[in-house]
């Protein structure tokens, strides 16, 4: 059991408490945070040192049969960027799609410590979490890929609103994921099905269903927060990366009608046109887009914000991935799944110089600027389409250096600075308050993690300890100490124990009933059989059960176990 | 017959090719340790179910003597803590669970790790590598493709439910009727007894894939083909320009592609025409191609040495990282060079299929087999232990061809361990031996303190 602990002298940013770099002790004993230990227990002195909880990373692509494809798709990317075995951590490959024990020991060595998998097929549950018990230090879920599923929709077409909610419970039970995850909805039947065609409007028919993506949108909002889940419907919208495609998320946006919807990496939706012409180079909408998230407190967001570099599309968005083939013309990969989901994937890099990846770039920072609630514009890259989660450092660094982002934004191409607002929001700077916001305690509470993100009592000792310093890029790049469950992971900037994170997953109430409806379909359609599709205990090892709202209020537990 | 010792076990998985169908109803004779029926497997499965009963062998033979299974991992434990160019090599024939600890084992000895990946379909690895693919699960061809192209490969002999599970005869949600939606063509050089099931046949000459393929690729794009392309590779231009407007004109096209391809004349090359070709395709309608794979889970093994060290097969840790080096770290290479001084073969018999040298090698060097039969390379080895059989007596994790993940049902217990509790404990013991994982030589710090 890890020993008990006391950190002294440290400037606590704990937002979730209202801390904002009080210096006070953190106390830790069995994994979590405790009022106060022995005056036995060990001292780190933390003295000119800055306190937060573990970061959290709410969306990214880590794990599972897209992320392995990805990267099997890039010997080039690992060969430069070798990660070293120590004593007792294992060896790996770091690029854009690290290996999994790279990836879980990178994202410790930030200060992370729990990181969702964005998009899973269902049928990819099993490989996902067995990629996910090779990714050390971390916590970590995955959400699964419903938006285009064919059974989903042939119950919703037919108005069988209460199946079509007792099989997304079980979905999402039998594959052990934490959330639902639209992708394109809509897309796919015409991508598999119609010649690699796209859907582009909300109102729009669906292939040969009696639906529309307004309609499933809808019933995907009304079912997760009927279900209560911890994380509302995860959203990733219609004509991502589209010029004018802003309009397609304000749309989707207001289709929550005040029900709580989160929609990810919505930098890549904000777009605008020139006069209204679609065929041509974007312009920023972010202002339009931040405003409606400030003003609607049931949706949230993550930023999805573009660094310049080296970057791995990959997405359940296959007419997407196809799309961006055009610029690059390298590499592609295409990975259907029989009813579930889509998926395209291609090396692709931003460049400084270029109109539309210095656009993309500008309104990344223009969303944090113009956010007027922290603890619903949140963090993220959409590691690794937007750049590697190995760039947040510079990414916090932009937000926080008025200066640094000047030089900048000296370098980038300056058409696209013309036609974006980020000039407008030079005034702003954000704290490192506000930091601890959108990294971790904000990422936390949409998610619904109650025992993340902070550091009051009873909550997991994941906590992170960075050295101050001017430079912020180098301060978030080293943290001088990691702990995680209450074991110090990184002591003095080095490893110094290894460690298995959890698996965080739901297990919404369904009617077992709900088989018979869902089994016949199996028999005809898929390839696998039903009884052998839901995952069982044996893959989960170490997990926690996050409660969703109905079995929070039975228990009385408000973190499951 | 209501006997307690006849037990049913349904929904069972067949892991004797890369089909992977977890459909069987096995009929077990507990007490004979014996399965007596397997409903719904094929030839290949039967034989798979019946010939895998319990043997009454040793639990570890160590220079041809009789061994416990803890001796036996002492033994190899020492074997792999002493060598300093270890290999390991197999793993297509055991769960990704055991796969797992045998990367492990290879990073922290600094070792080598290869799969049957390498003698297999390893060039169509290093095309997808250069190219990427465009692929589905087998589900999606079994409801959607309306045109399904296999080249260089024998199904009906080598994997015999893939025509009626899923490419050939099933009725799928936009094939209603089955066999009469779709158009059936079949590639190769010889007639076989998967020829008859074809629309159209292409008898193409020996050696001559890369050129049709190419060729489709030129006419797909409306480059003009001259007609000699005929005395090249036997199959008139008029026949490839049918086929490319077949091709163009279906809805969802696929290619399942075999060994014909890759272990020809032109390798991945080969692989990669194809795969360009699919991807060429898609700017017309949707195409996919996938490569049928043979070993019950090698596909697993691809999976999880790419999770662990970002390559698929012939990775080398020596440096203290995954390195890839296919001709170099692959194991025929490797043993024909006489690079390795230790082997640990799992699940695998290379010494009755590998190259001579190899074979002269692999007599040189202390080896460890994991396997559940006595093989040609298990009758060389220092140290030969007999495992329990995956899918049969072990529970885990097998691949499909389609990377689709399967978890097995074991039909009944071996007293043999499995192959992953053996990996553990030769693992757990390589640590106490080594102190951790093995540290590369420090060159730098070497050279500074002369």
């Amino acid at each position: 059991m890890a020993a008990m602990l006391r950190i002294v002298n440290g400037r606590v940013y704990d937002p979730a408490n209202g801390m904002d770099g009080v210096v006070r002790d953190v106390c830790v004993e069995d994994g979590r945070i405790v009022a106060d230990v022995p005056p036995e227990a060990r001292k780190i002195d933390a003295g000119g040192m800055v306190v937060m909880p573990g970061g959290v990373d709410i969306h990214c692509h880590i794990a599972g049969s897209k992320v392995n494809l990805a990267r099997k798709l890039q010997p080039e990317d690992h060969r430069r960027d070798p990660h070293l075995r120590t004593r007792f951590t294992r060896s790996g490959t770091g690029g854009t799609v690290p290996s999994t024990f790279a990836t879980g020991y990178r994202y410790a060595a930030l200060g992370y410590t729990a990181a969702m998998e964005a998009a899973v097929t269902p049928l990819g549950a099993r490989h996902t979490l067995e990629e996910l018990q090779d990714t050390p230090v971390i916590d970590k879920g995955f959400f699964i890929l419903v938006g285009n599923n064919v059974l989903l929709y042939r119950l919703l077409q037919e108005g069988r609103h209460e199946e079509f909610r007792h099989t997304l419970a079980w979905w999402l039970s039998a594959t052990k994921s934490y959330a639902p995850k639209l992708v394109n909805p809509g897309s796919d039947e015409l991508w598999k099905g119609g010649r690699n065609a796209n859907i582009t409007r909300l109102d729009e028919k669906i292939g040969p269903f009696d639906l529309t993506p307004r309609k499933v949108i809808s019933a995907f909002i009304g079912a997760a927060n009927d279900l209560g889940l911890p994380h509302p419907v995860h959203i990733h919208c219609n004509n991502l990366g589209h010029t004018g495609n802003y309009e397609t998320t304000l749309e989707t946006m207001r289709i929550a009608e005040g029900r709580r919807a989160h929609i990810t990496h919505i930098q890549f939706h904000s777009y605008g046109s020139v006069a209204g012409k679609s065929g041509d180079n974007p312009t920023s909408k972010a202002r339009e887009i931040a405003e409606f998230v400030n003003t609607h407190p049931n949706i949230s967001a993550d930023v999805g914000a573009v660094m310049f570099g080296r970057s791995t599309s990959m997405t359940a968005d296959a007419p997407l991935a196809y799309m961006l083939r055009r610029f690059g013309g390298g590499k592609w990969v295409n990975a259907d799944t029989e009813h579930e989901s889509g998926c395209g994937i291609l090396p692709f890099t931003y460049q400084d110089h270029i109109y539309t990846n210095a656009l993309q770039w500008a309104i990344g920072l223009e969303l944090f600027l113009l956010s007027e609630d922290p603890w619903r514009m949140v963090f993220s890259t959409d590691h690794p389409n937007g750049g590697s989660f190995m760039s947040y450092p510079k990414l916090i660094r932009l937000l926080m250096d008025r200066e640094f982002r000047k030089e900048e934004m000296a370098k980038v191409n300056q058409a696209a600075l013309e036609n974006s607002g980020l000039r407008d929001c030079q005034g702003r700077e954000y704290s490192l308050y506000e930091i601890a916001i959108i990294t971790r305690a904000g990422p936390a509470r949409l998610l619904g993690l109650t025992s993340k993100g902070h550091l009051g009592v009873g909550a997991d000792a994941d906590i992170t300890i960075y050295e101050e310093n001017a430079d912020k890029e180098l301060m978030f790049s080293t943290p001088r100490y990691v702990l995680k469950d209450g074991e110090l992971i990184i002591e003095d900037h080095e490893f110094r124990a290894d460690h298995e994170g959890r698996v965080l997953h739901v297990a919404p109430d369904y009617d077992p009933a709900i088989e018979q409806v869902i089994q016949p379909f199996f028999e005809a359609f898929y390839t696998i059989q039903f009884a052998n599709y839901p995952v069982d205990a044996s893959y989960l090892h170490h997990h926690q059960v996050i409660p969703t709202t109905a079995q929070m209020a039975a228990t009385g537990s408000p973190a499951g176990s | 017959m209501s006997d307690e010792n006849i037990r049913i076990v349904p929904d069972a998985t067949c892991t004797f090719c890369g089909c992977v169908c977890d459909d069987m109803v096995l009929t077990v004779d507990v007490q004979q340790h014996k399965i007596t029926k397997s409903q719904n497997a094929c030839v290949l499965g039967k034989a798979w179910f019946k010939e895998h009963g319990i043997e009454d062998r040793p639990f570890a033979l160590i220079g041809g003597r009789e061994a416990t299974t803890e001796e036996g991992i002492e033994e190899a434990a020492q074997i792999l803590a002493r060598a300093r160019f270890p290999i390991i090599y197999g793993l297509s024939d055991t769960t990704c669970e055991a796969q797992r600890v045998a990367v492990a084992i290879a990073d922290m000895i600094g070792g080598n790790i290869d799969t049957t990946t390498s003698v297999c379909h390893g060039p169509t690895g290093i095309a997808f590598q250069g190219l990427g693919e465009s692929t589905a699960t087998l589900g999606e061809i079994k409801n959607r493709a309306d045109l399904i192209i296999f080249w260089g490969g024998n199904p009906a002999e080598a994997h015999p439910r893939l025509f009626a599970r899923y490419a050939v005869t099933p009725k799928g949600m936009y094939i209603p009727n089955g066999r009469k939606d779709r158009t059936i063509v079949l590639v190769d050089v010889r007639r076989t007894a998967s020829t008859p099931v074809a629309d159209i046949f292409l008898q193409v000459k020996p050696r001559s894939d890369f050129e049709v393929l190419w060729a489709l690729r030129a006419l797909v794009k409306g480059h003009k083909v001259d007609p000699s392309i005929e005395q090249r590779t036997g199959i008139a231009l008029a026949v490839l320009e049918d086929l490319v407007a077949r091709m163009k004109s279906c809805r969802f096209g696929a290619f399942l592609f075999g060994m014909g391809l890759t272990m020809n004349r032109g390798r991945h090359f080969n692989a990669g025409a194809l795969l360009a070709l699919a991807t060429d395709l898609n700017e017309f309608t949707h195409f996919v191609a996938a490569p049928v794979r043979g070993h019950g889970n090698v596909t697993g093994a691809d999976n999880v040495v790419s999770w662990q060290t970002g390559y698929p097969f012939g990775v080398n840790f020596s440096r203290g990282f995954p390195r890839f080096g296919p001709g170099e770290f692959t194991t025929v290479d490797v043993l024909a060079r006489g690079d390795a001084d230790a082997a640990m073969i799992i699940a695998s018999d290379p010494a009755s299929n590998f190259p001579q040298p190899a074979i002269d090698h692999l007599k040189r060097i202390p080896v460890i087999t994991l396997d559940p039969k006595t093989s040609v390379t298990s009758q060389l080895a220092r140290v030969a232990f007999t495992t329990a059989t995956y899918g049969i007596n072990v529970a885990g994790t097998a691949y499909r061809m389609d990377n689709v993940p399967i978890t097995l049902r074991p039909a009944f217990a071996s007293p043999y361990p499995s192959d992953e509790q053996i990996l553990r404990g030769i693992r757990d013991r390589v640590r106490v031996l080594l102190g951790g994982n093995r540290m590369p030589v420090d060159t730098s710090a070497a050279a500074a303190a002369l």
